[in-house]
């Protein structure tokens, strides 16, 4: 279990001030630009060296982002785009940070844009956290006041300049190449790579787009040394990391562990347990929705890190975990996961846009088990057909869940569906719209 | 250079190509919806998928850089299941209503569908329904069909400069439209159904008419403006029923403008299908025979110099080359083809030619328009420019009245002709932007030649070009714009008054005795004495006509082989599609029965001597395609540049979609200048 004094979120629970003198007691804005001194170089080897994965989903090592953006300008401007669009179903920990630990996040994005030369750095929020936003904008406001940031930001002969930009509430928008359309003023669509941001960003030009938390963690890797915070978890998933745990535990809650740490080490722990012990789990989704879910009797053995949830063919993603006590309507709870992928597919590649609503449809007469047995292979089928085919990884989002489901608990649907057989009888696969009624006579 | 291998086969390709041309230079045909070569690259339809060695999953071809040593396979087993699958997921909320959908037999979809699809579908649920959306009145939708591959919003914003088209909603329940229901405002509209792969955008004059395999494809000219698109006219059983663009990358590149593609319901109506003669002041119907005699005899005694003749703007070369020859040998210097009035020097082709070549615009890097209008004149034109603009680094000036909005940035530097001065003293800003530019361009419209002072302001446009180095032994900057087919070949044919000759002003109010006209009804024919006898030669019942004493039914461009000229200098031949209604004939062998019967023979029996006569009169004509002709000299046409006028310039064409005989004719057009030209105002709610 981690110390407290290896905390880094040191608020996050926002029992104390927020703002910055509070940020400053804690040990924020200590030394900033002593670290920028350091240049950038030996900036973004120290966060190389800490091993530090981006904690948005995708797990890309975060020093090695930064290292690709343009040493020398060609002309054009860089940008830092803080990802703040935390739109995950089962995920909270970037709501945290903005709102208790805003100050971490601004003088993180005041380093990390030094170490990649950008002077300007947007954070993207997701357009529900109204209040997550204005605690933000008032931090932004102090710190421009404080003479933090702005021109010759706190000293270092850095100009640097932070905005706030709200999203209007679609989750693709979290999807980094949709959040730079998003922010140009466009539909939300992802775009299409190479060119990466890295090259061709922003208005063109380049940009690197960071996930709050693996932003906010920066000022302190740096503050205590890349080793200190590669110490945590295992080799290849290091460090500390923000968990969000929902669903049926006693005590929902963010915690922030050391990675590796095992997954029922946090329900017990952290969350209180399951909801009627232990014994009651059915399944968690250890990663936010797009991650299959593991059912139970992995969720012993399962450490929480990249390596080990993707050898039970799940993720860690976001780490937000959804745990399922055996009153769960499995199927029931993917259906809904499809429900929302349907829902939030941007449209624009063919698999994504049809197949999560064929996916949605046929979901939800699994629930009711108004199916026919070989149509669980076919679900499976059209998954496959839609992970990989896309421009982004909303597709294969829309994908992994229903995988996992039938992974894990095929069994389950094919008794739901014979259920139905039994009492409905056969052939009553469809329901009777007008559609599928018999053509009449006269009409053909 | 990159060095790729596609299935096996090594090509080399130019840094910055994608996946897609790669495989096509190896011959591998990869299926695509939403890939265009000449639009942006969305790369969301998915089909073009092909496997790269060392990537993990299938890559959009289309949107893919190729790399040197880059090993692409297109036929694997992976590549056909990805697209199979794409092609599943298109079908599974496609109506497949092929059978009475107009795009059929020439549609992407059902193409592929037969290399990729299923011969069942798995899908049970029920399919989506779009609401249909208006478009205006070229443009059918029928919007179930579409496949959102959004080529059509990327036509709309990038080559035609409307950015009206776009998609709303996301996922299942994207649409494309214009959000509010209008009608485009493109010239170019009818190029959505071209780029459109599946049904969604059909032709509405089209809808329901024919299927693409009963047709008979003929390939033409579009005679309704001088840009000379390459066209293809799709006829059955005598009845032109549509007409599409060719490709031409030196010309239209696969565009076509609105006129051109929808007027054709002209051809049927309106049409002067058999000789008429006026006898008491009324029209009677007559033989070719009589229609003849009754010339020959008011020809009778009438001096050359008080017989005229003024060809109109869609003539062929060959008609006016007839028609030249028969003044020539009744004497008569009185030939025009200006029916604008527009002033010309033709002692060289530079004077009256768009030198730079439409091809070339997407070399100049600076552009001024002298009082033109290029996207009523010739849209085709005007989306080259657009796309020479976006391509960055083009400022355009402007000195024209003001006009419907060009779809690039331009700077407005006044309406009124001395502009050309201050540009030629330094006395507007924009010289300087001239002058610093490589390759600029100057283009000088109809409306800025037609007008009291045109040679002036065609002097100071050329004293402009030369001041400003727009004339160098390897760039000529110097263009005027035409807006009639006719116009370069009558021009280089010489249809101009000869010595002593009279204008079309000066034909007017009895300034001959007998006027013949060849398909001109511009002029205005209420200027004509009354006492003039008047030869209407041509195809449509329209102003000219109706003032006729002696109408001889003529052929439409489609009806007729025939050389065009565009404005470039470009000889282009096109094709006979359909026979001239009744007993209407081809304009030239008209012309040649006529001579017989007056006794002055003319010496060709058919198209090819007679266009042996149009060499020796001009070797433009012996060859299709553009001559070379360079800046070389620099001395100016005639005229003086300092005497331009203080007249603002006017627009040349005030009505897009009424500017001949055949549109005029043309209901299709009538309700285009309905909706566009003459808009109902409605109060701003």
């Amino acid at each position: 279990m981690l110390n407290d004094r290896d905390r880094i979120f040191t608020n996050i629970y926002g029992q104390n001030d927020w703002r910055l003198a509070g940020a400053r007691a804690r040990g924020d804005w200590d030394g900033t630009t002593a670290i920028m001194a350091r240049g950038r170089d030996a900036i973004i080897a120290e966060m190389k060296a800490s091993n530090l994965r981006g904690r948005g989903g995708a797990g890309f090592p975060t020093g090695l982002k930064w290292s690709f953006m343009p040493k020398v300008s060609d002309g054009r401007p860089s940008y830092l785009v803080i990802n703040g669009d935390e739109s995950e179903p089962g995920t909270c920990k970037d709501r945290e940070i903005l709102r208790h630990e805003p100050h971490k996040l601004i003088e993180s994005a005041l380093i990390a844009s030094f170490a990649m030369g950008a002077h300007t750095a947007y954070i993207y929020v997701r357009g529900e956290y109204f209040h997550e936003t204005r605690h933000l904008q008032f931090a932004i406001d102090e710190a421009y006041e404080a003479g933090l940031i702005g021109r010759n930001a706190g000293g270092s002969g850095w100009d640097f300049d932070l905005f706030v930009h709200r999203g209007a509430g679609a989750y693709i928008c979290g999807e980094e190449t949709a959040m730079l359309e998003s922010m140009e003023g466009k539909k939300g669509l992802p775009r299409m790579k190479p060119p990466f941001p890295a090259a061709m960003g922003l208005y063109g030009c380049p940009t690197t787009v960071n996930n709050v938390e693996s932003i906010a963690v920066a000022s302190t890797i740096l503050r205590r040394g890349g080793a200190w915070f590669s110490s945590f978890g295992r080799p290849n998933n290091c460090g500390t990391k923000l968990f969000s745990i929902s669903g049926h535990v006693n005590r929902p809650c963010l915690v922030e562990e050391e990675l590796s740490v095992p997954m029922r080490e946090i329900i017990d722990r952290h969350a209180g347990g399951v909801r009627g012990g232990w014994d009651n789990l059915l399944a968690v989704v250890p990663g936010g929705c797009s991650v299959p879910l593991i059912p139970a009797s992995t969720c012993d053995t399962v450490l929480m890190d990249f390596d080990s949830l993707r050898a039970e063919k799940s993720g860690l993603g976001t780490a937000g975990m959804i745990v399922m006590d055996k009153s769960t309507d499995v199927i029931r709870a993917i259906a809904r996961f499809s429900r929302f992928y349907k829902h939030e597919s941007c449209g624009q590649c063919t698999p994504c846009r049809e197949g999560t609503g064929w996916m949605m449809r046929v979901m939800y007469r699994m629930v009711e088990g108004r199916a026919e047995l070989e149509e669980i292979d076919m679900l499976e089928q059209v998954t496959r057909q839609v992970e990989g085919h896309t421009i982004c990884a909303l597709g294969d989002a829309a994908a992994w869940p229903i995988q996992g489901l039938i992974r894990h608990f095929r069994p389950v649907m094919e008794e739901r569906i014979n259920a139905y057989k039994r009492t409905h009888g056969e052939g009553t696969r469809l329901a009777p719209t007008p559609a599928n009624l018999p053509v009449p006579m006269a009409a053909e | 250079m990159a060095r790729v291998t596609v299935d096996g086969i090594i090509v080399e390709v130019a840094n910055g190509s994608n996946v897609l041309q790669a495989c096509e230079a190896a011959g591998k045909e990869i299926p695509r919806f939403c890939y265009h070569e000449r639009l942006s690259i969305a790369g969301n339809c998915r089909m073009c998928l092909v496997e790269i060695e060392k990537a993990p999953k299938p890559v959009a071809s289309c949107g893919y850089p190729v790399a040197d040593g880059m090993v692409v396979r297109t036929d694997t087993e992976m590549v056909r299941r990805a697209r199979r699958a794409v092609m599943e997921f298109l079908l599974i909320n496609h109506p497949l209503d092929c059978p009475i959908c107009d795009q059929g037999g020439e549609c992407d979809l059902q193409d592929l569908a037969y290399s990729y699809g299923s011969d069942h579908s798995r899908y049970a649920e029920n399919k989506r329904a779009v609401q249909d959306k208006y478009l205006g009145p070229l443009v059918k939708t029928v919007m179930t069909r579409c496949i959102l591959c959004t080529r059509c919003v990327r036509f709309a914003s990038e080559v035609a400069g409307v950015p009206e088209v776009g998609a709303t909603s996301r996922g299942e329940n994207m649409e494309i439209g214009t959000y509010v229901e209008k009608a485009l405002t493109s010239e170019l509209s009818g190029n959505l159904i071209d780029i459109c792969p599946v049904g969604a955008l059909t032709s509405k004059p089209y809808a329901f008419v024919a299927r693409p395999w009963e047709l008979n494809k003929t390939d033409s000219i579009d005679a309704t403006d001088a840009v000379g698109t390459n066209i293809r006219v799709h006829a059955r059983g005598g009845e032109v029923l549509r007409i599409l663009p060719r490709t031409n990358d030196a010309v239209n590149e696969e565009w076509m403008a609105d006129k051109g593609r929808f007027s054709f319901d002209g051809f049927k109506r309106r049409r002067l299908d058999r000789p008429w003669v006026r006898v008491g002041g009324k029209l009677r119907a007559a033989s070719w025979q009589d229609a003849f005699v009754a010339i020959g005899r008011r020809l009778e005694g009438v001096r050359g110099e008080r017989i005229g003749a003024v060809v109109g703007d869609l003539c062929d070369a060959e008609s006016m080359m007839a028609l030249k020859d028969l003044m020539t040998a009744l004497g008569s210097p009185n030939l025009d083809c200006r029916q604008d009035g527009a002033q010309y020097d033709v002692s060289r082709r530079e004077f009256y030619g768009f030198n730079t070549t439409i091809a070339g615009i997407e070399e100049a890097d600076a552009l001024l328009l002298v009082g033109c209008n290029p996207r009523r004149e010739a849209p085709v034109i005007n989306a080259r420019i657009r796309k020479r603009w976006l391509a960055g680094g083009f400022p355009v000036g402007v000195i024209a009245a003001s006009g419907p909005d060009l779809t690039y940035d331009v700077e407005s530097l006044g309406d009124r002709p001395a502009v050309l001065t201050g540009l030629l003293d330094g006395g507007v800003g924009f010289a300087e932007t001239l002058r610093a530019a490589k390759r600029p361009m100057i283009v000088v419209g109809g409306a800025a030649l037609a007008r009291e002072d045109g040679a002036a302001v065609l002097a100071a446009a050329w004293a402009l070009a030369k001041e400003v180095g727009a004339l160098t032994p390897e760039w000529h900057g110097f263009n005027v714009l035409h807006h009639a087919a006719s116009r370069m070949a009558a021009l280089d044919l010489g249809m101009l008054p000869g010595e002593g000759g009279r204008s079309v002003a000066g034909m007017m109010s009895g300034g001959v005795d007998v006027l013949w006209l060849l398909g001109a009804d511009e002029i205005g024919p209420g200027r004509i004495g009354p006492d003039t006898f008047v030869v209407y030669q041509g195809h449509h019942g329209d102003a000219g006509a109706a003032r006729a004493d002696v109408i001889l039914p003529g052929a439409t461009y489609v009806e007729k082989s025939g050389t065009y000229v565009n404005t470039e200098g470009r000889v282009q031949i096109a094709f006979q599609a359909i026979f001239p209604p009744g007993e209407a004939r081809e304009d030239w062998r008209i012309l040649r029965a006529f001579s017989e019967v007056i006794g002055h023979t003319l010496p060709y029996d058919d198209i090819e001597t007679l266009r042996r006569r149009m060499v020796e009169v001009n070797p433009v004509f012996s060859r299709q395609g553009l001559p070379r002709f360079g800046a070389g000299e620099l001395a100016g046409p005639a005229g003086d540049a300092g005497a331009v006028g203080s007249a603002p310039f006017s627009q040349a064409i005030h009505d897009y979609y009424q500017t001949n005989v055949i549109s005029r004719a043309s209901v299709t057009m009538s309700e285009c200048s309905r909706i566009y030209s003459h808009p109902v105002l409605q109060a701003a709610e």
